[in-house]
């Protein structure tokens, strides 16, 4: 499998603060990447950079072969993202937010692409409604069309599951799980949820202010450090002194 | 009543306004431009009272080009602020958007809401004053263009100062306008004010505007230097804002505004 996303030690600086320092990692393709730490790590950071919304002090990014800095516009073509912190405009209906950002992509056929999404996110009832009058878990499977209409080969997912039910949690979760075996797209996963992480992210980074402390298979990670699950791992490592200072 | 909490309140608000260098500055001159505007109104009309005598209808065709002039500008401002306000900023900014095409679609959109609420008013006008600002003949395309040509630049300026500054820069979009508005001469001409303030006003291109409104309407006569300084300067202030927006990008991306963009 190739890889898809290469990350070269990108360094962020605000400042004095030093927000990533020197990270580097691959996702490749049928791949989905965990990525872990505490609140303040650099996660955000690190997914904003490879977005293009954030310019790295140093280090290099190359998504499908291209290196973003240079080829910005192809690349986003190519990715997409999603959020609990952003939102669609709320006052357009789900048809017309989809209808949007599928300009916006400059998908072909833009209706088609429409209904493939609204079948497989059980988004049917939902296309005339108002955007911003629908429920959390409703909102979350629109901005999951808004994030597919280009059927990226890259998914950026910055805890995708927050604040959702389990219902709607699984739902989600199975979606993703089954759109990249069909689809051999690769995930970066942002997640404060583990069993969420253990069930979709084969391999794992976990990051603590601003360096990669530790990776791998979760179960290799959890019988490495000696406890029962991912989430002990992630308090050992969260609250253990960083190595790397 | 408790103190504690109400001062809990107010601190909510102090922190946010002693945080924020447009605020403070929003606090600032708004009563200093109103005071400016109005202070040269009352003294042109004090020493002119018949200026206006034979037209009648200059100071409503200064009010609807002004007007035009401010929904260009705040409509421009507003496209950008809707999509801070819906937190769709960042879905805009990671669409493969190039930021020229991001422009042209607002500055157009920004047109056509201007003509939406300016072509009722200009119908209004007629059978209510009997005035017709279409009596200021075939340069009135002229003095629209450049006052779209301005209104524009003014809100990709204060678009760029929402890249850098974040949402806190809100408040100098709305006021934009006003803060403009004295060295403009929309109501009076150019000679009621002091001559520093006549200098700076030299430097706009909105001078160049009204002082042509009203002299196609008083005088019957038409200046073709004035509407030609107007698009000079127009063209120095768009090439400018234009540049000052890609930096602002440039320093957004440095900065995180983009991923950032709270109070």
């Amino acid at each position: 499998m190739k890889n898809l996303v290469e990350v070269k030690d990108i360094k962020k600086n605000y400042g004095k603060n030093e927000a990533v320092k020197g990270i580097s990692f691959t996702i490749k393709e049928d791949e989905i990447l965990g990525l872990l730490g505490p609140n303040g790590c650099g996660k955000t950071t690190t997914i904003g950079m490879l977005l293009g919304l954030l310019k790295p002090t140093s280090g290099e990014i190359f998504i499908n072969g291209q290196k973003l800095d240079e080829n910005r516009i192809e690349i986003l073509e190519q990715i997409n993202f999603i959020s609990p912190y952003i939102e669609l405009p709320k006052k357009l209906t789900v048809n017309q937010n989809l209808i949007v950002y599928g300009k916006l992509y400059k998908i072909k056929n833009i209706n088609q692409r429409i209904e493939f999404l609204s079948e497989k996110l059980r988004l049917n009832d939902l296309l005339n409604k108002i955007t911003g009058e629908l429920s959390s878990g409703q909102k979350n499977r629109v901005s999951l069309a808004k994030a597919l209409i280009n059927e990226p080969k890259v998914l950026f997912l910055d805890e995708p599951t927050a604040s959702l039910d389990p219902e709607v949690g699984d739902f989600v979760r199975t979606f993703l799980e089954n759109y990249k075996k069909e689809k051999k797209i690769s995930i970066l996963l942002a997640s404060h949820n583990m069993n969420e992480v253990t069930r979709l992210c084969k391999s794992i980074l976990m990051m603590k202010e601003g360096n990669i402390i530790d990776k791998g298979n979760p179960n290799e990670l959890i019988s490495k450090h000696g406890r029962q699950n991912l989430e002990e791992v992630f308090l050992k490592l969260s609250r253990s002194k960083n190595e790397f200072d | 009543m408790s103190l504690t909490r109400m001062y809990g309140l107010f601190l909510r608000h102090f922190y946010l306004i002693t945080r924020s260098f447009p605020r403070i500055l929003d606090l600032i001159y708004w009563p200093s431009i109103q005071i400016t505007l109005w202070g040269f109104i009352s003294n042109f009309f004090a020493t002119h009272t018949t200026y206006y005598n034979n037209a009648v209808g200059v100071i409503l065709t200064c009010a609807i080009l002004y007007d035009f002039l401010f929904r260009t500008s705040i409509g421009f401002n507003m496209l950008f602020l809707e999509e801070i306000w819906s937190r769709n900023f960042t879905n805009l900014f990671i669409a493969p958007m190039k930021i020229g095409e991001i422009l042209t679609s607002l500055v157009v959109t920004a047109l056509i809401r201007a003509l939406i609420g300016l072509i009722p008013a200009i119908l209004l006008t007629s059978p209510l004053f009997g005035i017709s600002i279409l009596d200021l003949g075939i340069f009135l395309f002229f003095l629209f263009l450049s006052l779209y040509l301005f209104g524009i630049t003014l809100g990709v300026l204060v678009s760029a100062g929402l890249l850098r500054f974040g949402p806190s820069f809100e408040n100098i979009a709305w006021s934009t306008m006003f803060l403009l508005a004295p060295f403009g001469c929309i109501y009076y001409p150019i000679d009621i004010l002091p001559e520093i303030f006549q200098k700076i006003a030299y430097l706009l291109p909105l001078v160049y505007i009204f002082e042509e409104a009203r002299n196609i309407l008083i005088n019957q006569t038409v200046d073709l230097k004035n509407i030609y300084y107007a698009f000079i300067w127009n063209g120095v202030y768009f090439v400018l804002s234009i540049c000052l927006f890609y930096y602002s990008f440039n320093v957004a991306k440095n900065k995180g505004t983009l991923i950032n963009m709270g109070e």
